[in-house]
């Protein structure tokens, strides 16, 4: 290895601007531009104030880029000089997750599930057990700051499916995940956990986009660029630097597993999920997944396509441990979040089943699947938030005993959720698993899918036991209260549960636009 | 003087950062290694730049200082935080979420 003559500045050819396509960015722009708005009313609108104006003004942002994002539906091209890429999964991706954002901020909205304010604090520096801080408990504030956040997190999670180039995916990844730690630690009730929540996501999501960011470096030694097009050239040929390429593509991946969630860097999610405050969760399941998916999606096929002989076994490996990591483990949780955190875990082994097709089937399967698992995962956490005690929520199982009997129709939309995200027919769940499965089956991953079909089995135990509990055993003397007003909260669960019943029944009008979105592929 | 030894020093500070992490108690000190593991990632990104010959190495370098910094404010805060309740910054004994 011999080093190059040393870089000057003045031997270089002068810089020239790179030209920006405002107009195709133009979602990504307007969630920023929400955000930036949105801590301009902190620092000026009054607290009552704030409290009106801020989920007003997140739903109409995010709904502008979704707007957005329906008026590019056929813009295919990189842009600002190939940074980023702007085509068909990029698109059907925003789209999603800036539905699934509309969902979340709803959720996050809700002030009347009890007689204190939403499941947000009301001030995040109160510390539990000093004097004064049972008032603020109780009291109608909240932390409006939630919204300009999850605006910030949303721009990263539209900017992490549209990066065409490595260093951009990391700032996006540290743009979604950096507000993401914060929010998991503003939940009002067991103020404990939700901080413990925060940090060990912190430390843990700190430690993962460290090797994401060695494995950037790793690729830059080995390809000499960061663009993805200019890297999967850069594998087309035989050179000395494999070593790099190879630890590169490891490291890198550790740092996507870790964001979907993937067995063995899992271990985040149980206690983050269970710790957030249930919208965020909510947000975090739906949202987070998708963004992560389509930036791994793009990596692994755009970069590294020429070398998926070589990483289709680690998939294989981890898809298969993953799913029986989130379907064993989930068999032996308490606690209804946590059940679902591991749900969560085996979903994601599911959709890298999806991936280990490596053909365009697998790629609008994947698709299709995220768009299921987001509206049923946000409806079933939805569900979760009404079911309460004087503590909070009722997340203990025990607590769920005979809600069937006592408040029949939430049990049903949530025994419904549950069949979904087992896989039942007539659900959403069960058009998703079909149309990743039978990408995987004609991408010769016959194996994969009959390990994932036992697991989808195993799976679907512990969601009809939570639903045996609440239809055939008797409530409890001090059983939960279940919200009955209507709220935001039963119309996001109901939207979700519409969804998830339409999807299940006449699937194909978006297997449509999925396989559209697909059959174009990624630009480079 | 050969570039790859730089390597070698950058391999060698990215370990001993991870090591940190894994072994260390105290939140801050798990954090700093953290923050090494990212500056040992600089030294490499700088080391390819000069062994390619182009600028774009130097370039991330500088957008993970910046990222490196905002990832500061908000560990701290988040630290901080949780030493108010606890009176601790040991991640030992934020043990609550478990099962």
């Amino acid at each position: 290895m011999s080093a190059a003559p040393v870089v000057l500045a003045a031997t270089l050819p002068p810089p020239q601007t790179p030209p920006v396509e405002y107009s195709s960015i133009s979602p990504i722009l307007i969630v920023l531009g929400l955000a930036f708005v949105g801590i301009l009313v902190e620092a000026f609108a009054a607290s009552s104030a704030r409290r009106a104006i801020q989920p007003v003004l997140a739903v109409l942002g995010f709904v502008a880029a979704f707007v957005a994002v329906v008026l590019l539906h056929s813009r295919r091209a990189t842009l600002v000089s190939g940074a980023l890429a702007i085509d068909g999964p990029t698109l059907f991706m925003q789209g999603t997750i800036l539905l699934f954002a509309v969902l979340a901020v709803m959720l996050v909205a809700e002030r009347r599930l009890d007689s204190s304010g939403g499941a947000i604090v009301a001030a995040a520096a109160i510390t539990p057990g000093e004097p004064g801080s049972t008032a603020m408990q109780t009291s109608k504030a909240m932390q409006t700051e939630v919204y300009p956040l999850m605006a910030f997190s949303v721009a990263g999670m539209l900017l992490f499916v549209g990066s065409n180039d490595l260093l951009v995916m990391f700032i996006a990844l540290e743009i979604l995940s950096l507000p993401l730690y914060l929010l998991c630690g503003l939940a009002r009730r067991r103020r404990l956990l939700s901080q413990e929540a925060a940090l060990k996501y912190f430390l843990l999501g700190a430690f993962s986009s460290a090797f994401f960011l060695y494995g950037v470096a790793m690729i830059y030694g080995f390809a000499g660029t960061v663009r993805l097009g200019e890297i999967a050239d850069a594998t087309g040929t035989v050179g000395e630097n494999d070593l790099y390429l190879y630890l590169g593509v490891a490291l890198l991946a550790v740092g996507f597993f870790f964001k979907i969630g993937a067995a063995p860097f899992h271990s985040w999610t149980p206690d983050v999920y269970q710790g957030a405050p249930t919208p965020i969760t909510a947000f975090m399941a739906a949202g987070t997944k998708v963004a992560a998916f389509g930036a791994l999606l793009r990596v692994f096929y755009v970069a590294l396509g020429g070398l998926r002989w070589d990483w289709r076994p680690v998939i294989w490996g981890v898809a298969i441990l993953t799913m029986i990591v989130g379907a064993v483990l989930a068999l032996t949780q308490r606690d209804i979040k946590r059940m679902l955190a591991y749900s969560a875990i085996a979903h994601a082994g599911f959709l890298l089943v999806g991936l280990a097709g490596t053909n365009a089937d697998g790629l609008s399967g994947s698709m299709f699947y995220l768009v299921t698992y987001g509206f049923t995962t946000i409806a079933a956490f939805a569900v979760v938030s009404l079911v309460r005690t004087g503590d909070g929520e009722a997340s203990d199982l025990s607590q769920w005993q005979g809600l069937g009997r006592t408040s029949p129709m939430l049990a049903g939309i949530f025994a419904f959720l549950l069949l979904a995200l087992a896989g039942i027919p007539l659900t959403s769940g069960f058009t998703g698993k079909f149309a990743v499965f039978q990408a995987a089956i004609s991408g010769d991953a016959t194996p994969l899918v009959v390990v994932a079909l036992v697991c989808s089995a195993v799976a679907a135990f512990f969601y009809v036991r939570v639903i045996v509990l609440m239809f055939f055993s008797d409530p409890p003397a001090d059983g939960p209260v279940v919200v009955t007003q209507p709220s935001l909260t039963y119309a996001t669960a109901g939207v979700g549960a519409i969804v998830t019943l339409l999807l299940g029944v006449v699937p194909q009008p978006l297997l449509d636009l999925a396989s559209h979105a697909a059959a174009s592929g990624f630009v480079r | 003087m050969n570039p790859a030894n730089y390597l070698v020093l950058s391999g060698l500070l990215f370990a001993i950062g991870s090591v940190g992490v894994l072994v260390r108690r105290n939140a801050i000190v798990v954090f700093m290694c953290v923050e090494l593991m990212l500056n040992a990632v600089n030294l490499s990104l700088v080391t390819f730049s000069r062994i390619h010959g182009n600028l774009e190495g130097q370039v991330i370098a500088f957008f993970v200082m910046v990222v490196a910094a905002a990832e500061v404010v908000i560990g701290l805060a988040i630290i901080l935080t949780i030493f108010r309740t606890r009176r601790s910054a040991s991640i030992d004994d934020v043990n609550l979420l478990k099962y």
